[in-house]
């Protein structure tokens, strides 16, 4: 599927009184795409995956635009869905995950309280959540960080969002479930058509799904383009040092046999 | 020859709210001196339970701990307290590990202090001299742990560790929030300190590449206790458990075409 | 120092800071500007405010000079309040620092003690406390402190309790640190200053009391206080409502100034904080 999802045209985003978070951001995401947003700390990728779903606080000054296409700006929750680095966080502690998974198609899709629970059940199973009536009752301090992560991508995707934003969705979790995670999203965001930003420090985790990698450092957009490009003939001396950086399992060992 | 560190039988379970979790089962590990052990696992293995029960921050409910031909874990007091010269420990967070009104002196000089490695005149020429180990420049010395950077605080972090000449420090997950371009260079450092000093490390860490570069020898852990171990190399290109294999199916491989290399 | 520095970056912080330096300042100058015992007879009985220059705030019932009462009022009450609250202070970071470490019986038992003070309300046990003991100002103090240490006690307590779980605790305790050291370096540092920032609310509340207590008339009767003004004026509230609203006034100075302090104060250690 063709066409523009949004463009950005020399974003920039500066919090109060420090140095900008983005400088001068200009980028395409085309519709149905997996792009992945790779950067280390302070480099701005959580500002860009903010500014995306509108979700900067409102004292920021933010510079250049974000033009969507249709010229409709979205809603957020209804048309962008986004997923949080710690799962912990952006459940409510208190509501049980199934009412927080519910309330999204309750006020976005205008469902009743009965069908958006059903609906609820639905997506907890597409999100592979073993026994989704127990989760639906459950708090959020009783599941894993993976099932947590599970719970906030079905709340993600429950009013069948355009976009899903993923801000390091995995950092917080270990090696086993992080590959769990990325398989579901990818599936997922197959299946629905949606457009995936995915956020990462992660060079090497992103390239076995998405289609094109954008690269910042230091609140600049450094490289982009197709993975495959990206990862075989870097462009920029810092995406270069980004791939070495990875360490694999067939990465020269640092250390010989033992003494 | 004995070894450095031997555990036999470790295990620890915690109540919590009615629940009882068994955090370490019956765990017995080895370490020789001057090698690295490394501990992988996923999270809820017992990695961070066996690190604290090692430095003695938590007390074992069963099992025993040599360390260099000793009891370890039937010191108390002034004992313990002396042989914690030989053992120390990083941690994940290098912010949080520090004193947050601390500078970098102050952070360097309190193993300096309290085991009387250096008197208050010296203390400023022994504490850049492990500045310098870690290749640090001498004037972090007066900075404020939290106005300098995550790789730095790593390094600082390092240098108190290494200050009363440990043979055995703990590494809890200590790359692991590190970005990946300043990850390399600390695990440089720790392997060349190894080879200078002959450091023994217990590397633990949820990445089994990471693991797999720094170490000489690994166990895997899950759910407290231990399901694999053995020299590096045959666990990796060999495992035998269903948790190593998940792990080595689990590592992120640069793929330079989508869809390539889909086992 | 830098923390007055970022005080002063907040307008409540500044203008809590001006508030209550003025308050200060009359309460020390008081002496100076008005040597003469406010209790004696200066002038006429009940002269308006703004009638006679000598007087600009006028004169009581016993022709007493309202000014001069207002600034040596703000001697009393503010002793009071600050004395009052850092007993309070010291006794329950004391209380809630030990019990944190302690835990256990110890805890328990000591909780259970801030739990017996906490159920009767502050004042009441201070007006007990006067009403049995006798009114003199070391007696009002402890009364006041009696009420006001729970507080801190809890939140020091609290502190304690988490930062005893962090990192650079642990990392204290690997490279071989006593226990004492430990939270003699490392712990209480870390855990006063939220106490510190509940001291202000501490000592607008002490002078609360005070007040009140010397308007029942079981302040000390020797010095003047707003609360004896109050009091005084009592009796001729509809005709000179003034002799009343003024120490009234002052009051509200204080309180407002103390609560503008407090807000600047977690302001300014809510972002050095941030910053790091």
């Amino acid at each position: 599927m063709s066409g523009r999802l949004a463009t950005l045209r020399g974003l920039g985003v500066t919090y109060g009184a420090g140095p900008a978070a983005l400088s001068d951001i200009d980028l395409a995401i085309a519709a149905g795409e997996r792009l992945a947003v790779i950067g280390e700390s302070g480099s701005g990728k959580s500002t860009l995956a903010l500014a995306l779903a509108g979700l900067l606080p409102d004292n920021v000054r933010m510079m250049g635009s974000i033009a969507w296409e249709g010229e409709v700006k979205p809603v957020p929750g209804r048309d962008i869905g986004f997923v949080f680095q710690d799962a912990g966080a952006s459940l409510n502690p208190v509501l049980q995950v199934g009412e927080q998974v519910a309330e999204v198609a309750q006020r976005h899709l205008g469902l009743n309280w009965r069908e958006a629970y059903a609906y609820a059940r639905d997506l907890l199973t597409q999100v592979q959540i073993p026994a989704p009536d127990t989760v639906l009752n459950a708090y959020a301090h009783q599941l894993s960080g993976g099932q947590r992560q599970r719970v906030a991508i079905a709340a993600a995707i429950a009013a069948r969002p355009r976009l899903l934003i993923a801000d390091e969705p995995t950092s917080a979790l270990d090696t086993i479930v992080q590959s769990e995670i990325v398989a579901l999203l990818e599936r997922l965001v197959r299946e629905a058509g949606m457009t995936l930003v995915f956020i990462s420090h992660d060079i090497a985790l992103v390239s076995g799904f998405a289609e094109r990698i954008a690269v910042l450092h230091q609140a600049r957009l450094v490289e982009a383009g197709l993975t495959a490009d990206v990862l075989r003939s870097p462009r920029e001396a810092y995406t270069a040092r980004l791939i070495t950086s990875h360490i694999g399992l067939d990465t020269p060992r640092l250390v010989g046999a033992p003494a | 020859m004995t070894a450095l560190l031997r555990t036999t039988g470790l295990s620890k379970t915690f109540s919590s709210g009615g629940r009882r979790v068994t955090a370490l089962d019956d765990v017995s590990l080895t370490l020789e001196a001057g090698e690295t052990l490394g501990l992988v696992g996923p999270s809820g293995s017992g990695k961070s339970t066996l690190a604290r029960v090692l430095l003695r921050l938590t007390e074992p409910d069963a099992g025993r701990i040599d360390f260099a031909g000793t009891d370890f874990t039937a010191l108390r007091g002034e004992a313990l307290r002396r042989i914690r010269r030989r053992i120390q420990m990083v941690f994940q967070d290098p912010l949080a590990a520090f004193n947050p009104r601390a500078t970098v002196a102050d952070a360097l000089g309190d193993p300096l202090r309290v085991h009387g490695l250096a008197g208050r005149r010296e203390r400023p020429a022994e504490v850049a001299r492990l500045l310098g180990r870690v290749g640090l420049a001498q004037d972090l010395a007066a900075r404020p742990i939290h106005e300098i950077s995550g790789g730095q605080r790593q390094r600082v972090a390092i240098a108190r560790a290494l200050a009363t000449g440990p043979e055995l420090i703990v590494l809890d997950e200590a790359v692991s929030a590190l970005d990946v371009t300043v990850r390399g260079q600390i695990l440089d450092l720790l392997v060349s300190l190894q080879r200078q000093d002959g450091i023994a490390y217990v590397f633990i860490s949820h990445d089994l590449a990471v693991v797999r570069a720094v170490s000489h020898r690994i166990a895997v852990m899950d759910q407290g206790r231990i399901v694999e171990q053995g020299p590096v190399q045959s666990v990796v290109e060999n495992p035998q458990s269903a948790t190593a294999r998940a792990l080595v199916a689990a590592v992120p491989r640069l793929m330079r075409q989508v869809g390539e290399d889909r086992d | 120092m830098s923390l007055l520095r970022r005080l002063s970056r907040s307008p409540e912080g500044l203008a809590g800071l001006i508030l209550l330096g003025l308050l200060v300042l009359a309460a020390l100058l008081a002496p100076v500007l008005f040597p003469d015992d406010p209790l004696s007879i200066a002038g006429p009985a009940l002269l308006r405010p703004f009638a006679d220059p000598a007087f600009p705030l006028g004169t009581d019932r016993l022709g007493r000079d309202v000014l001069a009462g207002l600034f040596h009022g703000a001697r009393a009450s503010l002793a009071v309040g600050l004395a009052a609250a850092a007993v309070a202070l010291v006794a329950g970071a004391i209380v809630g620092t030990l019990a944190g470490f302690a835990g256990g019986l110890v805890d328990e038992t000591l909780m259970r003690v801030v739990d017996a003070f906490q159920t009767v309300p502050g004042f009441l046990l201070a007006l007990a406390f006067v009403s049995v003991t006798g009114a003199s100002l070391p007696v009002v103090i402890f009364a006041i402190a009696l009420g006001a240490w729970t507080g801190p006690a809890r939140l020091a307590r609290a502190e304690v309790l988490s930062i005893r779980e962090r990192d650079y605790v642990a990392a204290a305790r690997v490279i071989g640190m006593r226990p004492l050291e430990i939270a003699l370096r490392e712990v209480l540092p870390n855990a006063l200053p939220p106490v510190l920032a509940l001291s202000a609310v501490i000592v607008a509340n002490a002078v609360l009391i005070e007040s009140a207590l010397s308007f029942l008339g079981l302040g000390d009767p020797n010095i003047v206080t707003w609360g004896s003004m109050i009091a005084e004026g009592r009796n001729v509230l509809r005709t000179a409502p003034f002799l009343s609203i003024v120490p009234g006034l002052g009051l509200v100075a204080t309180v407002l100034g103390v609560y503008l302090l407090a807000e600047g104060l977690s302001d300014a250690l809510a972002r050095r904080k941030s910053r790091a």
